[in-house]
């Protein structure tokens, strides 16, 4: 492999991950993609999902992010996402009270919730537990 | 001339307060710091954001998105006024409502309907009182801990307004954190979008186009459509951060001076309780004297 790329994952709140990483997935809106070191110029949007990557010492690492944007540039990564966790910054507990939360708003039926945002939150905590179940 | 003891509990009173206004001075720049490193945690996403968002908008036409086109008729018009839920903070909230206020008067006699959403109570409060429409309000979220997601919710509404016609601009007032001493309230139009410009740090001539060759997925438009309402939140969620930051330097500042004047005012007092107590010690001898030479004669 001809070098590393920079990784870069910003959130409005924090600057979460930056670092060199062997090769980055991303999970986009109409794909997951691979961005080695050399990639084309390249802009997408992305999915709630997770972001894997292989750092320079070949450990593999994730990080969840709920939607945002990416660019890929032939040296350089960068995620702006809504919101982002490394797998172990992701609080187990609080997200499972999220994922009630969403779940006892998605059944009670009453008019004035927004199902669009709590069904939204379900999915962003859904994919957190899984993302702190898979191993590595 | 005030008697010696009621001289003593003025002091006391106003060493009271004393205290309080430093605590309060001590308690808003340690919050001052958090809000600060608040906007600078900010800073690169912003950056980056108007930087791919930029040259996007040179690349997509005006048709890209709704949200870019200006309404040929302006009928009502939505304003997000910035204020803080507390006072003690000098002239920092009346600047902000009067120049919301100078707007909403200069548009009302366009025949232009204005209505408010509010962050913070007391420009809830001067809504309320002047009898404007209060669309939506936020409390407890100026000069406290807030996310991101306020300003999605709060942006998305008001986009999601503006997309049903049910108001045909928004504008938000804010105060910009210039420096400690000094913040300014400022006016920005959020919707429709106004043409954007490019960050001006950083961007050298021959780094401009970058974006040229970039290969979009989806396609221009379609990206531009998804990161202008993004582009709302964002630009809101900036004004609170600096509303934030400016609320908590302004009362930095006036519990400063209030400090400064509770010397000044324990000074003059104690002048004075001293002079009355000289007097006092003054027409006791004098009493003594008299006493003793009346005894003599």
């Amino acid at each position: 492999m001809a070098g590393n790329i920079r990784l870069e994952v910003v959130t409005p709140e924090a600057s979460v991950v930056s670092e060199d990483a062997q090769i980055v997935v991303a999970p986009g809106t109409l794909g997951e993609f691979g961005v080695l070191i050399g990639h084309t110029p390249f802009l997408t949007t992305l999915k709630l999902g997770t972001i894997r990557y292989k750092a320079a010492d070949g450990v593999e690492k994730c990080v969840f992010i709920s939607s945002g944007f990416a660019e890929a540039l032939p040296d350089k990564v960068t995620v702006l996402a809504e919101s982002a966790e490394r797998r172990r910054d992701i609080d187990i507990e609080r997200v499972k009270e999220a994922l009630k939360r969403a779940q006892e708003r998605l059944a009670s039926k009453k008019p004035d919730i927004n199902y669009e945002r709590a069904r939204a939150a379900l999915a962003r905590a859904l994919h957190r537990i899984k993302l702190v179940g898979t191993r590595g | 001339m005030a008697t010696l003891k009621e001289v003593e509990t003025k002091i006391g009173a106003v060493k009271k307060t004393k205290q309080i206004t430093k605590a309060m001075n001590m308690v808003a720049t340690s919050k001052l710091r958090g809000a600060q490193q608040k906007m600078d945690a900010f800073r690169p996403y912003a950056f980056k954001f108007a930087e791919v968002l930029g040259s996007l908008a040179e690349k997509a036409g005006e048709e890209a998105s709704p949200l870019l086109i200006p309404r040929e008729e302006v009928k009502k018009i939505h304003v997000i006024l910035c204020t803080s839920d507390r006072g003690l903070c000098a002239g920092f909230n009346a600047h902000l409502i009067s120049m919301a206020q100078k707007f909403a008067k200069e548009k009302s006699e366009q025949n232009i309907e204005v209505v408010f959403t509010n962050f913070g109570k007391k420009g809830r409060n001067w809504c309320r009182k002047s009898g404007f429409p209060i669309l939506n309000e936020h409390l407890g979220i100026v000069g406290a801990k807030f996310g991101f997601s306020i300003a999605t919710v709060a942006g998305q509404r008001a986009v999601d307004g503006f997309l049903d016609e049910e108001y045909d601009e928004v504008y938000i007032v804010s105060s910009e954190f210039v420096s400690m001493a000094r913040q300014t309230p400022v006016m920005q139009q959020l919707l429709p979008i106004q043409p954007i410009e490019l960050p001006e740090e950083e961007t050298t001539e021959e780094e401009k186009p970058y974006l040229a060759e970039h290969i979009c997925e989806p396609s221009t438009n379609e990206l531009l459509g998804d990161m202008l309402p993004r582009h709302v939140y964002v630009q809101l969620y900036s004004a609170l951060l600096e509303t934030s930051t400016s609320e908590h330097a302004a009362r930095m500042t006036a519990m400063d001076n209030a400090t400064k004047a509770c010397d000044d005012m324990v000074d003059a007092l104690t002048l004075a309780y001293n002079k009355a107590r000289q007097a006092g010690i003054t027409a006791d001898l004098m009493d003594i004297v008299g006493g003793a030479e009346a005894l003599k004669g």
